[in-house]
């Protein structure tokens, strides 16, 4: 019997490594791709979610599921953006440790 | 028969635990990719543990009936965004980067170690202890993966949450423009 | 019934008229010539005197009764309600028919005196001033007589007070001589300083009587002061002897006579109008209008009589030692004074009122032709001037000084052989003595010896002081006949003086005459006690006594005696220029004191004045000026103020406190900002990682919750 809770802590757990891959890891590429981890445990949630309330309810919810549509759309587009940038970057530093851009300090 | 009496129920625990048996392998599988993602030292390893960590999520989509969402995964997620990272990442030759030698913040590596397992443990006891969520989830019928359902789904999409559908589609062609205007060569004289 | 009220509605002219001559003279008077002037002001003060005449016609057709005739209200506050009316009595009328038949012949004298004086320097407006001056005297003095209650008195008390300060002090920059100098208006200061003295005196009796009476209105005062059951007690006697300072300042006794001799430097119609036959006089008037109220004070009366004769004596022994003419008369007044007090003093207001009316008559004359003494003097000196100056005219050795020098006309040793030269006067002269030495049948015998007998009768010690006083009255009159007039002229001046013009001995003759015929007022003959009679309707029954032959006769000889005396020093052998005073050998330290009035203005200096003058000084220069100011003031508070200020504020509270606050607070912002700077540091890792913190926290307050 899989309660929602199970995939909430599941969803958790993801969430906190995409969160530790961020704070750790200094190649902006895999910081992204952590990012993308977090967006799809944050799905994840959503989708739990949206099913728990389509069995408490007994009849068809889609919001979760129409939500998480949009959140794959928008990182999909941010996942370009970003990219371009990184290599936009590359091209000038030809370094992408991510320690290294710290010309915006105070 | 004794047999049968016993059958019922261990077939339906034998269901049970399958399902659960199911959830918990497949747990496991993503977080250990999900792990492995984070420690590869190789960045092209990162990005197909990733990969698995997505066809994982995937298959948790089919088991909370959303098939859609689950096939919009793959495609999208695994097989677009991810090919796209594999593009740049050999692009950039980024595979094999070597670490600096001197660490920058020496003290945040075990900070956030630290803090990722308070968050764990806060997530988690608040889940269990505090909220109230007991809903048992229960595997999709035949509905849920019909055409009908599928339907119900776009029209929920295009009806109700139209606004955010257009205004998303504006979202992906701003995007289309600036990775565009980003990876365009300089000219001379133009802007740095 | 009906005429004697038409005639009190004219009451109030006694007052208005002289008020209307002075705005006359006020607002036209620097058009007017100097005779117009004069006339409108003689008009003026001539039409109070007819008032006065008719006022006395009414009271006498009506038997005596007393009038009031009410002008306007005044006072009406609680219980006190004080009107300005007038009372027509037989003493007012006496008085006002006195102070304005002598006030206008005096009027008509000035208006030839004053342009001659040798201070009239021509200034514009001066001659006006001077007769605006005189009706407002007679308006004061007509206030003080016709009023019905002590308070309009005492209004018209002040107001002669202050007539006497401003006629004095006329020539306020100049002294007697015409020199730039304090000694005019110094004299005018003292008088009426001495006077305020007398008035605080009346005041209190005045205040002792409304708290007491409830009323300053003659009649109620009386009431009151009669229904007061006990003989002597307390409060008569405080307010008789209050109301003696303020006699003893207005009427020139002892202690306050000092301003009257320094009166003289005001012009002589002055000192013989106001200084010898009115304003003195109101001490005497109030007085004898008080009559009830020392009526219930017998001891408060014996010290006024003996005031009255202590005077009486003491002035006329100051007189023998005088020089200037009119200090001889000033003395003269005093001592006459005197004697008025004295009577008044011992109950005898019927002597009294008839000694201050022939001492009007013959004062005013003695004043006025020893102004024309002096005018004559003064002709002689210029007459000298013009010659000495004029090489065309004869030239004669002069004797005396030119025109530069100093020259005193009042000195009586610059006189001598007056008779030759002023005849008219000298025979005024002599008969005004006559009258003041109380010869045989002069007014003077008759009213003096009234006086002299009641005292014999009733209070022995007075009598005796004031026989002296006669003693010596006759003698130093004599003393001054004989240096003025006889002998040779000891100096040029003298030699050439000049008669004055009848302007001026016009009405001399007119007090001669009544100097002369003014016994007849009150002869102490059965049938002729006219003036006692008279009074009796205001005073009560009136002592009418005979003619005691013993006092006149005493009186007479002594007179006389005084006279041979004064013959044989000053007479026989005239003095010579220069010669000093034949009794100043044989009197020695006593006449030294009698020429320098006994010392007595430099003992007030010495014992008042001056420790006066010390304390005001130590209290300005050491309490007000060390202390209070340079101590408390600058040291103690704006020292303290500053201290509070620079140091305490400034250094302390704004410098070390504040300013180190505020500058702390800036520091502190300041290293705040430079460590919270260094969260910016560029990795971004390291932001990702305070975001996670902040997850961290938040989550952990929700499960806290």
């Amino acid at each position: 019997m899989i309660s929602v809770d199970y995939y909430l802590i599941l969803s958790a757990i993801l969430f906190t490594i995409g969160a530790l891959g961020v704070l750790i890891r200094r190649n902006p590429l895999v910081i992204f791709m952590s990012i993308e981890l977090m967006l799809n445990a944050a799905n994840l949630a959503f989708v739990a979610f949206g099913r728990s309330w389509e069995i408490a309810k007994g009849e068809p919810f889609f919001n979760g599921q129409i939500f998480v549509f949009f959140v794959i759309a928008v990182a999909a587009a941010e996942v370009a953006v970003g990219l371009a940038l990184i290599v936009e970057i590359f091209k000038t530093k030809k370094n992408i440790n991510i320690d290294e851009m710290n010309s915006l300090k105070g | 028969m004794v047999i049968t009496n016993y059958y019922l129920p261990i077939t339906q625990m034998v269901a049970m635990t399958s399902e659960l048996l199911v959830f918990l392998v497949l747990s496991l599988v993503a977080i250990a990719s999900a792990l492995g993602m984070l420690f590869s030292r190789n960045t092209i390893y990162s990005a197909l543990f990733l990969v698995l960590n997505f066809i994982t999520v995937a298959v948790f989509y089919l088991m909370l009936g959303a098939p859609f969402i689950a096939m919009s995964q793959i495609t999208v997620y695994a097989g677009a965004i991810m090919v796209l990272f594999l593009f740049v990442i050999m692009l950039l030759g980024a595979e094999n980067l070597t670490s600096s030698p001197t660490q920058a913040m020496p003290w945040q590596k075990p900070l956030a170690f630290i803090l990722a397992l308070t968050l764990t443990v806060e997530s988690v006891y608040l889940i269990f202890a505090r909220a109230k969520l007991d809903t048992i989830i229960t595997a999709p019928d035949a509905a849920t993966n019909s055409m009908e359902n599928l339907r119900e789904m776009a029209m929920t999409l295009f009806d109700k949450f139209l606004l955010p559908f257009e205004i998303t589609s504006i979202l992906l062609l701003v995007a289309m423009v600036g990775a565009i205007v980003l990876a365009k060569k300089e000219k001379a004289g133009s802007k740095s | 019934m009906h005429l004697s009220e038409t005639i009190i509605s004219l009451a109030p002219w006694l007052v208005f008229a002289p008020l209307t001559g002075l705005l006359i003279n006020l607002i036209f008077g620097r058009r007017f010539s100097e005779k117009t002037v004069g006339t409108v002001a003689s008009l003026a003060s001539g039409a109070a005197f007819v008032v006065s005449v008719l006022l006395a016609y009414s009271v006498a057709i009506n038997h005596g009764e007393v009038m009031r005739w009410r002008l306007a209200e005044w006072i009406h506050i609680g219980t006190l309600n004080l009107d300005w009316t007038f009372r027509i009595d037989s003493l007012s009328t006496t008085m006002m028919l006195v102070v304005s038949g002598v006030g206008t012949l005096i009027h008509i004298y000035a208006i030839g005196y004053m342009h001659e004086d040798v201070r009239f320097k021509h200034q514009e407006g001066r001659f006006a001033r001077f007769f605006i001056f005189l009706n407002l005297f007679i308006a004061a003095m007509m206030i003080l007589v016709s009023g019905d209650s002590y308070l309009m008195l005492f209004v018209g008390w002040e107001g002669v007070g202050l007539c006497s300060f401003l006629l004095i002090g006329f020539w306020f920059e100049m002294d007697t001589l015409g020199r730039p100098s304090w000694a005019n208006s110094d004299a005018g200061n003292k008088a009426f300083i001495a006077n305020r003295i007398g008035d605080f005196g009346f005041l209190i009796a005045a205040f002792l009587m409304f708290w007491n009476f409830g009323s300053l209105q003659f009649d109620s005062v009386f009431a009151g002061a009669n229904s007061l059951s006990a003989i002597n007690s307390p409060l008569t006697v405080a307010i008789t002897l209050f109301l003696l300072l303020g006699v003893a300042g207005k009427s020139a006794q002892i202690p306050l006579y000092v301003w009257l001799p320094d009166a003289m430097a005001g012009p002589t119609p002055v000192s013989a109008l106001i200084h010898a036959a009115t304003m003195v006089t109101a001490g005497v008037y109030l007085v004898a209008r008080s009559a009830p109220i020392y009526a219930t004070a017998p001891a408060a009366q014996y010290l006024v009589a003996m005031t009255g004769a202590i005077t009486a004596l003491f002035a006329a022994t100051i007189a023998v030692g005088q020089y200037d003419i009119k200090k001889v008369l000033a003395y003269s007044t005093v001592s006459q004074l005197g004697f008025m007090v004295a009577a008044v003093g011992m109950g005898a207001y019927t002597a009294g009122m008839f000694h201050l009316i022939t001492h009007a008559f013959f004062k005013a004359l003695l004043f006025l032709s020893a102004g024309s003494v002096i005018l004559g003097l003064e002709r002689g000196h210029h007459h000298l001037a013009r010659h000495y100056e004029n090489p065309k005219g004869k030239k004669k050795e002069v004797k005396s000084h030119g025109h530069d020098e100093v020259f005193d006309p009042g000195d009586m040793r610059n006189m001598g052989g007056l008779r030759k030269t002023m005849p008219v006067t000298f025979w005024l002269y002599i008969v005004g003595t006559l009258a003041l030495a109380g010869i045989f049948p002069f007014a003077g015998f008759w009213s003096k010896d009234e006086i002299l007998l009641d005292a014999s009768l009733h209070f022995t010690s007075i009598y005796w002081l004031l026989t002296v006083a006669a003693f010596f009255t006759a003698f130093y009159m004599g003393r001054q006949i004989w240096m003025v007039f006889f002998g040779e002229s000891r100096t040029e001046a003298a030699a050439h003086a000049e008669e004055s013009p009848k302007v001026m001995t016009l009405p001399l003759v007119v007090l001669a005459t009544l100097s002369v015929i003014g016994g007849g007022l009150n002869l102490p003959f059965d049938g002729f006690h006219n003036l006692g009679h008279w009074l009796e309707h205001t005073l009560g029954e009136v002592e009418s006594l005979p003619l005691d032959l013993t006092v006149a006769g005493v009186s007479t000889l002594l007179a006389l005696t005084a006279i041979f005396i004064s013959w044989l020093l000053y007479g026989r052998t005239p003095l010579q220029a220069g010669q000093p005073d034949p009794l100043k050998k044989p009197l020695g330290f006593l006449f030294t004191g009698m020429e320098n009035k006994w010392f007595v203005d430099e003992g007030y200096f010495a014992v008042i004045i001056t420790p006066f003058k010390k304390l005001s000084q130590f209290l300005a220069d050491v309490v007000d000026w060390r202390f209070w100011h340079d101590f408390v003031h600058d040291t103690l508070i704006v020292g303290t103020y500053n201290w509070l200020s620079l140091i305490a504020l400034d250094r302390y509270a704004d410098q070390k406190g504040i300013d180190a606050f505020a500058n702390w607070l800036g520091a502190a912002t300041q290293w705040i900002s430079e460590n919270v700077r260094k969260v910016q540091n560029g990795f971004v890792r390291s932001y990702a990682l305070a975001v996670m913190l902040g997850v961290v926290l938040i989550l952990g307050y929700l499960i806290f919750k």
